[in-house]
């Protein structure tokens, strides 16, 4: 059986912050629950990891974080995206393009075209 | 930015600590909920759906550890861990850290001790603005083997307009002059400088002012400027002090301005720093001869302060040039085989240079010192290992990582390291003061040797070094221990220990190998100082006092009471004809500064013009040459070879005559008979009115040579003359007999001032002393060598018996098996005793290779012993085997005596 691709650090943020952008508020469980989703089930993210990596971007000021109570009433740590976060999110989605625009032409060009 | 804002988060959370593991609890249990739920809406039942839940969530346990680890700084939590730790295991075997910390505090403690020394002396720049563009000018005429023979006032003044200095001062080396006026004749320190010295130094009066550096005055300008020391003690720190006359040498000065507290002057002798008088001067009118390019202020320095930016060797560069247009403008004055030079040595450096080398040996002896004290201890770490290896690899089996065994392990070690330097900076503040009075006198700056933040940041520095350096091999081979075969020893010491082993032996060997260089250097620096010590100086210190006395010399010579050998010849009679009557008095003789034995520390040498051979100053050899008293040779008994001394017929309006050393015979008229010879010495400047060229001066005899220079070389060339032919104003009044030397000096004081009034009395000391003194910083690093190669042996002494008890212990069981199958007790003891004799041949090879570069590098230190001195190397190598062998047999003996059923029952 193949392994599902891991999730590298750099992209799991990118997701994260990707996430709370497009759903605003969110807690824990939303927004693995939505990477998982969006990427169809094949990114194996164990969904504990995740809650190390929103410490992290709080400490870094990218989020931030309060409780509240959940659709069904339920206590929950709810995080959003700050001012610095969505600053971020544009620089890094900016590379990514970058970087992916890169590959993606490496993978266009045959082997005609480099002679 | 960003990850700055996330340390100090975390940091804060350290300090505060401030924990979220709650938050994290209630969000896993929070999640898991929400999951559950969602597994449930899929079809599962409650008990799967929780299943799948927390398999999907992953390992809570590794997740909250990262997520501590995100909350706060893991690294600084286990070093505290660590830090606990390590306080505890050494709590828990007292012995063992109160050795190990001993010996740190002592190669540290002593470490920071030489560096305290080297911190002062060679480390610090000199007080002034700028120190690095200070210069000391050399005149040297290496042609006729004269070196530092002063400048002439018309070179002077080229140095100054050459473009190369911002200025450049002539100052005296530091002279006696005569305050007299209060209740006692006061005699002090002073030096003569150009009016532009404070101005070269950068430092002003902090009352007053100094010189007017563009003050052109060819003599005296009648200005001094006295050091705060003599204006809190003479003056009672008058705040009107400025203006008032100060009667020296009968000529009265007026106070321009008093010098800062801090100020010491620069100089090599701790009297030349002490100076507590400057006179400015421009040595170019009376008392001083006019400006001529051939007469050479001797015993005056030149010092110079660069042009900003102008290293050494480019200015020496231009110098250079400069001294070969003017060799070619004043051909007759500067004759080409003179080969005159002018040198410039960084100022730093001149006062320093003479005691270099033996301050580098001691800090390189207190390295190697130091370097055993680790190795010891790094050795003392090792032979726990053995104890520990069970702790070591039951942490392991648990799932310890390696790097973090060696960090917990490294935390030990340097916590040692630290709490050993602690302990020694501790001892060294404690004994400090005790320690100083070993510093000789005369080593320059002795006053600024302190305990300051640069010693305990090296000390500090050392430490963590030396705890990086020595922990790391021990953790290292640590950590490296077998899990199983350790394991399943139960306890019965490890067998994985080979390494260590050979580790442990490595060690000693090396510790043994240092220990032997050190003895080496410590054993010929020994017979260095014992050859000095037992040298036959030529003449006889034994029961010799002397007491010196200043005679005036004021400015205008024709004002001189004591101006020709006639006049002063009354006063010395008289002066000696009364020291003679004192009770124990048996001789008494006379002599100038010069003609006191070793007593002077730059002796002013004089051109010798031999009739013939040379035509002027600028051509002679120069040649030490102290005024006597007829009775001089026998107070001292030094033996004449040829021809007669002085006698009392030799006055002043008699031929002049002169006795030679050997040295100067051989030197000056090799195989040749030097008696009727005739010679001129430029003149004393005192002798100025009396005759513008030197009178011929005959030699009459010729005397043994005598250490009286050095005790470390005899054959310096002098050349003596009566004082009743050629007045001196130095005067140092020689006794020999039962004389008290705590009461002689108010005695002399009262003979003397009963002549004339006028007259200070000063130091009056044994010849004795006067020789021990001159070996003072021989005798300190010889001392403190030897101390330190003392301490060397006993820790290589307490190595190979650690070593030794080790490898007794290890091989306890194969030890009673031999005994039980019927090995002699003898055959166990020598096998131990031979493993010990192979450590100590091995460290006593490697050492004796070692000493053998460093007795060669420390070559000049020694006198009258080879760097090879086989007696030293065997009776040293003798020593250390001899200690090594026994170190080893207390352990041999114990494991002779080994019950082989006890031991073997025991495991």
């Amino acid at each position: 059986m193949k392994d599902k691709p891991d999730v590298l650090q750099g992209t799991l943020t990118l997701m994260v912050l990707k996430t709370l952008d497009v759903l605003g508020q969110q807690h824990g469980w939303g927004i693995a629950r939505r990477i998982e989703q969006i990427s169809g089930d094949l990114l194996a993210v164990n969904q504990g990891s995740l809650y190390p990596l929103l410490l992290k971007l709080e400490h870094e000021g990218s989020i931030a974080s309060e409780w509240g109570a959940s659709d069904n009433n339920r206590r929950a740590r709810f995080y959003r995206l700050t001012a610095a976060g969505r600053k971020q999110l544009q620089a890094e989605t900016r590379e990514w393009e970058q970087t992916a625009a890169i590959i993606a032409r490496f993978f266009k060009v045959k082997a005609e075209d480099l002679t | 930015m960003k990850i700055l804002r996330r340390f100090l988060i975390r940091l804060s959370n350290f300090v505060t600590q401030r924990r979220a593991d709650q938050r994290l609890r209630d969000e896993i249990a929070e999640h898991l909920a929400f999951q559950t739920e969602e597994n449930m809406r899929a079809g599962m039942s409650p008990t799967e759906a929780r299943r799948q839940a927390a398999l999907k969530f992953g390992a809570a346990e590794a997740i909250s550890e990262l997520h501590h680890a995100e909350q706060s700084i893991p690294f600084i939590e286990n070093l505290f861990f660590d830090l606990r730790y390590a306080v505890r295991i050494l709590v828990k075997s007292p012995g063992f850290s109160f050795i190990a910390i001993a010996t740190i505090a002592l190669g540290i403690g002593a470490t920071t001790a030489i560096f305290s020394v080297i911190d002062a002396t060679l480390l610090h720049p000199l007080p002034f603005p700028h120190p690095a563009e200070l210069v000391r000018v050399e005149d040297d005429l290496p042609g006729v083997g004269a070196h530092g023979v002063g400048v002439s006032v018309p070179e002077w003044r080229d140095l100054e307009s050459s473009g190369i200095f911002q200025s450049v001062a002539i100052t005296g080396t530091g002279a006696n002059v005569n305050l007299t006026g209060s209740a006692q004749p006061l005699r002090l320190n002073f030096k003569q400088v150009t009016p532009n010295y404070f101005a070269v130094l950068g430092v002003d009066a902090q009352l007053g002012r100094t010189f007017n550096p563009s003050d052109t005055t060819p003599g005296y300008n009648l200005e001094v400027v006295i050091s705060d020391g003599l204006w809190r003690r003479e003056f009672g720190a008058d705040p009107h002090i400025l203006g008032k006359a100060l009667r020296l040498d009968n000529d009265d000065y007026h106070v321009v301005g008093v010098m800062p507290r801090g100020f010491r002057d620069q100089g090599s002798t701790s009297d030349e720093q002490n100076t507590e008088l400057w006179l400015g001067a421009g040595f170019a009118g009376l008392p001083f001869y006019p400006p001529q390019r051939g007469i050479r202020l001797r015993s005056r320095a030149v010092i110079a302060r660069l042009k900003p930016g102008l290293s050494i060797a480019a200015a020496q560069g231009r110098l250079d040039a400069l001294v070969d247009a003017l060799k070619k403008q004043y051909p007759a004055e500067y004759p080409a085989q003179t080969a005159w030079t002018v040198r410039l040595i960084s100022l730093s450096e001149s006062v320093v240079a003479s005691v270099r080398q033996s301050l580098i040996l001691l800090f390189g002896a207190v390295a190697l010192v130091l370097l055993i004290s680790c190795v010891n201890v790094a050795n003392l770490l090792l032979a726990r290992a053995s104890v520990r290896g069970r702790e070591i690899a039951v942490r392991q089996a648990l799932g310890a990582q390696r790097t973090r065994l060696i960090r917990q392990l490294l935390t030990e070690s340097m916590l040692l390291f630290l709490l050993g330097g602690v302990a020694g900076l501790a001892i060294l503040f404690c004994a400090g003061p005790l320690l100083l009075r070993l510093v000789p006198e005369s080593l320059p700056h002795v006053n600024d040797i302190s305990v300051n933040w640069g010693v305990l940041a090296f000390a500090l520095a050392v430490s963590v070094a030396a705890g990086t350096i020595f922990g790391l091999a021990p953790a290292w081979l640590m950590s490296r221990v077998d899990l199983i075969g350790t394991l399943r020893q139960e306890g019965r010491g490890s067998s994985g220990s080979f390494k260590r082993s050979r580790a442990r032996q490595i060690l000693v060997i090396s510790e043994l190998a240092l220990s032997l260089v050190l003895m080496v250097a410590a054993g010929l620096l020994l017979r260095s100082f014992w050859h000095l010590f037992k040298v036959q100086p030529g003449f006889n210190p034994d029961r010799v006092m002397a007491i010196q006395t200043w005679l005036p010399g004021p400015n205008d010579p024709t004002k001189d009471i004591y101006r020709t050998a006639t006049q002063e010849s009354v006063l010395l009679r008289e002066i000696l004809r009364r020291s003679r009557s004192l009770p124990g008095v048996e001789e008494v003789a006379a002599g100038d500064g010069t003609a006191l034995p070793l007593g002077h520390s730059r002796p002013s040498p004089l051109p010798l013009i031999r009739e013939g051979i040379e035509a002027m100053d600028n051509q002679a050899p120069v040649i030490d040459s102290p005024i006597v008293s007829p009775e001089y040779f026998h107070l001292l008994a030094i033996p004449l070879d040829r021809g007669r001394f002085f006698n009392n017929q030799d006055l002043e309006n008699t031929p002049q005559v002169a006795v030679i050393n050997e040295a100067a015979a051989r030197e000056y008229w090799p195989n040749q008979d030097p008696l009727g010879k005739r010679v001129r010495l430029s003149l004393d400047a005192r002798e100025l009115s009396s005759s513008a060229t030197p009178a011929w001066t005959t030699i009459v005899g010729v005397i043994a040579d005598a250490h009286t220079e050095s005790l470390a070389d005899a054959a310096i060339p002098q050349i003596y003359r009566s004082v009743y032919q050629h007045p001196a104003k130095s005067l140092a009044i020689f006794l020999r007999g039962q004389v008290d030397p705590s009461t002689i000096s108010a005695q002399m004081r009262q003979q003397i001032q009963s002549v004339d009034p006028e007259l200070p009395v000063f130091l009056a000391e044994t010849l004795d002393d006067v020789l021990a003194s001159s070996l003072s910083v021989r005798r300190f690093s010889m001392e403190l060598i030897a101390l330190f190669a003392a301490t060397a042996l006993l820790l290589a002494g307490l190595g190979i018996y650690g070593t030794i008890s080790y490898v007794v212990n290890e091989q306890r069981r194969e030890i009673a098996i031999r005994l039980a199958l019927g090995a002699q007790r003898g055959t166990i003891l020598n096998i131990i005793l031979r493993r010990g004799l192979g450590l100590a041949a091995a460290g006593a090879g490697l050492g004796v290779a070692g000493a053998l570069i460093v007795s060669h590098l420390m070559a000049g230190l020694l006198y009258g012993v080879s760097p090879n001195d086989l007696p030293t190397f065997a009776g040293v190598t003798f020593v250390l085997t001899a200690v090594a062998l026994a170190a080893s047999y207390i352990p041999a003996l114990r494991a002779m005596r080994l019950d082989p059923i006890t031991t073997l029952h025991s495991e």
